[in-house]
């Protein structure tokens, strides 16, 4: 079965440092990918240019065979971006914030709540939360809003940046499952994450990013 | 992908061909710039009616059009750097804006001290100085805004799209200052729209011209000599041009 | 499918209504400033009728331009600060289209409002009535272009140091036309004389800004965001 999603030789150079050099590797449909490093090994960046929020020194994405660069708006249909930063706005209530998630990911124009925002929100244990400012949550809160999406979206490939961070250990076990069920409907998933993973999904492989020397 | 292929987008190329180019324009910039000036300032007859004064055209004409076409160069390399992301062309406009910037100084400053004997004072709110005081001002936001980041490829970027944006608008803002100016003043002296300028006055003016021409280019190019050392400072080749030899292995 | 080219300038807009509703001072701020610069200037020059017509088109369009910088921050720093600016790119349609959504809430902010306080203004700095109209219809076609142009400020500066002052720095001297056409537009109604032709030519530049700056702004964001 050819890969999802493939990057071939990817070189990317920060501030005269050179982060990676000639990384090339595929993910398929059913496959999870965790990307390990220390701090400042490049991670973030390189999930950045995996989604094409960057673009890099050399080399190429590409998404079914087909070079990010000439067609991303095919590879943005099937795409779930979730930064480190979580996209909550802070001055709208959780309920506000899922339907807002809800309408980009899936296309739907309706902009009221629907039932299954209050489904995906009761899913996260966010009920009795759902009118109160996100501002006024708790940094794990504000993680499980954008969480959401996970639930809602209909994206074949998912890439989390430290999808893990502020969750409690519940959280982290609802988190799990949703993969799970991702990878078992044929979606494949790359993310960070600085502890190793509690589970072990099927097809399960890491890639570790060593710093290299200066460019 | 062709940019690759491309020698110029190579840093070490361009480079060496503004080494090759420099003592030449340099050169030929002194010359023709020492005539052209000291054959307009000293030895071109002196005018019916300003005397004397009318002089400073000779400084004055050829900075207040270069001031303009260092900008539009600029934006042409905005363009490539935007388009075809060649650094050097974004070092380019690192280059040329503080050169831009001067020559519109000096148009002002000349036009100022033009002024004085012309009008009675030194500055007037006449359509040409007014527009090259706000191409001062576009200078000074492009070298403001290329500055402004910690990281050189963004400041660079940020600057290109913006010389982009002002070349957009330059004739557009040129356009409305001149309509404001007749709107507002009426018919007041227009400089440079002498009928007919007489060949014992009109060569020195041609050779300033071209000397300033020169000028702008040498100064650009050395400049950019030295942005294209600056950025690629650590790189074998610049320690090899710098020390005669490769610093690490 | 995500959302199409229409309905994400929809989502846009609607969405950053919302968040305005929840953050009032934000917007009003400017207007207050405005008005404030207002008030100074009888305060400052005397109340004399006619020296405050004769000056009051380039007070108001002056402070109109200030306010309209003062704003500015607010048009992108937030989104790109939580991360919804992220999600904006990786948006399959062009960043254009979501980058004049975002132009066209920002006017709805802040160019709307001066619109219709237009009458006031002019109350305040003895606009002769004659001539309310062509102020308001000139506000009403030169705000677009602050909104537009101010865009792409806003864009070029998200990560740059001292982004205040800089913004302003490199905006206010492409608005210089618009204070001109402007101000001339509302001179001209004073005296009594068809102001039409400046008009046209305020409506054409504020067209070819919100055409031409999506653009410019796309590739700033771009530039911003990696």
């Amino acid at each position: 079965m050819p890969p999802l999603l493939h990057a071939e030789q990817l070189t990317s150079i920060r501030a005269e440092r050179c982060l990676f050099a000639g990384l090339s590797f595929a993910v398929s449909g059913g496959e999870l990918l965790q990307v390990v490093g220390q701090n400042g090994s490049g991670k973030s960046t390189l999930l950045g240019i995996l989604a094409g929020l960057a673009s890099p020194d050399e080399g190429q994405v590409y998404y079914q065979q087909q070079a990010l660069t000439t067609h991303r708006e095919a590879f943005y249909q099937d795409l779930l971006f979730l930064g480190h930063k979580a996209a909550v706005k802070a001055s709208l209530s959780a309920l506000e914030n899922v339907a807002l998630q809800r309408q980009l990911d899936c296309g739907d124009s309706q902009p009221a709540p629907t039932e299954q925002d209050w489904d995906n929100l009761a899913q996260l244990d966010l009920l009795g939360l759902e009118e109160l400012p996100a501002a006024q949550l708790s940094a794990g809160q504000q993680r499980r809003i954008a969480l959401c999406r996970l639930w809602s979206s209909p994206a074949k490939v998912w890439i989390l940046d430290e999808p893990f961070t502020a969750l409690d250990q519940a959280g982290i076990e609802l988190l799990h499952q949703r993969i799970d069920q991702h990878l078992a409907a044929g979606g494949c998933v790359v993310l960070t994450s600085h502890q190793p993973l509690l589970w072990q999904p099927q097809n399960y492989r890491t890639l570790t990013l060593q710093a290299q020397g200066v460019a | 992908m062709w940019r690759w292929l491309h020698p110029l987008a190579k840093p070490e190329t361009s480079y060496r061909l503004a080494d090759k180019l420099l003592p030449w324009f340099s050169i030929l910039a002194v010359l023709v710039l020492s005539i052209g000036l000291v054959w307009g300032l000293v030895f071109a007859p002196a005018d019916y009616q300003q005397g004397d004064s009318f002089r400073i055209m000779y400084i004055h004409v050829p900075a207040a059009i270069f001031s303009m076409s260092v900008y539009f160069a600029m934006a042409a390399a905005a363009f490539i750097v935007l388009v075809w992301q060649w650094k050097i062309s974004g070092w380019f406009i690192q280059a040329a804006a503080p050169v831009g910037a001067v020559l519109t100084a000096i148009a002002l400053i000349t036009g100022a001290i033009w002024g004085k004997p012309t009008w009675g004072t030194w500055w007037v709110w006449d359509a040409r100085l007014t527009s090259e005081l706000i191409l001062l001002f576009l200078y000074a936001g492009v070298l403001a805004l290329y500055y402004a980041f910690e990281d050189s490829k963004k400041g660079m970027k940020a600057a290109a799209i913006l010389a982009l944006v002002g070349v957009v608008n330059l004739p557009i803002i040129h356009f409305s200052v001149e309509w404001w100016n007749t709107l507002h003043q009426g018919a007041s002296i227009t400089k440079f729209e002498a009928p007919s300028i007489a060949p014992s006055m009109l060569w020195p003016l041609l050779l300033a011209l071209l000397g300033f021409a020169l000028l702008s280019v040498a100064l650009v190019l050395l400049r950019l000599k030295n942005e294209i050392l600056r950025q690629e400072l650590g790189k074998p080749w610049v320690s090899k041009e710098l020390h005669g030899e490769p610093s690490n292995g | 499918m995500k959302l199409s080219s229409l309905s994400l300038i929809m989502w846009v807009i609607r969405r950053d209504l919302r968040v305005a509703n929840r953050q009032r001072s934000e917007w009003l701020n400017p207007l207050i400033f405005l008005l404030m610069v207002i008030t100074l200037f009888p305060l400052g020059v005397g109340p004399g009728e006619q020296i405050l017509s004769r000056i009051a088109p380039g007070i108001i369009w002056v402070a109109a331009l200030l306010s309209g910088l003062l704003g500015l921050d607010r048009l992108l720093r937030e989104d790109y600060e939580d991360g919804s600016l992220e999600q904006l790119v990786l948006q399959p349609v062009s960043l254009s289209m979501t980058g004049l959504g975002k132009i066209v809430a920002h006017w709805l902010l802040s160019g709307l409002p001066l619109v219709i306080l237009a009458p006031l203004f002019g109350l305040l700095l003895s606009v002769p009535v004659s001539a309310w109209w062509v102020l308001t219809l000139s506000l009403l076609l030169g705000t677009p272009m602050i909104s537009a142009l101010g865009a792409i400020g806003a864009a070029l500066t998200l990560q740059a140091r001292r982004s205040g002052t800089l913004v302003s720095l490199i905006l206010l001297p492409l608005l210089i036309p618009l204070l001109i056409f402007a101000t001339s537009a509302i001179e001209a109604a004073a005296m009594g004389l068809p102001a039409n032709g400046q008009l046209a030519i305020i409506a054409a530049m504020s067209v070819l800004a919100l055409t031409l700056s999506p653009l410019a702004m796309a590739a700033a964001i771009r530039m911003s965001i990696r």
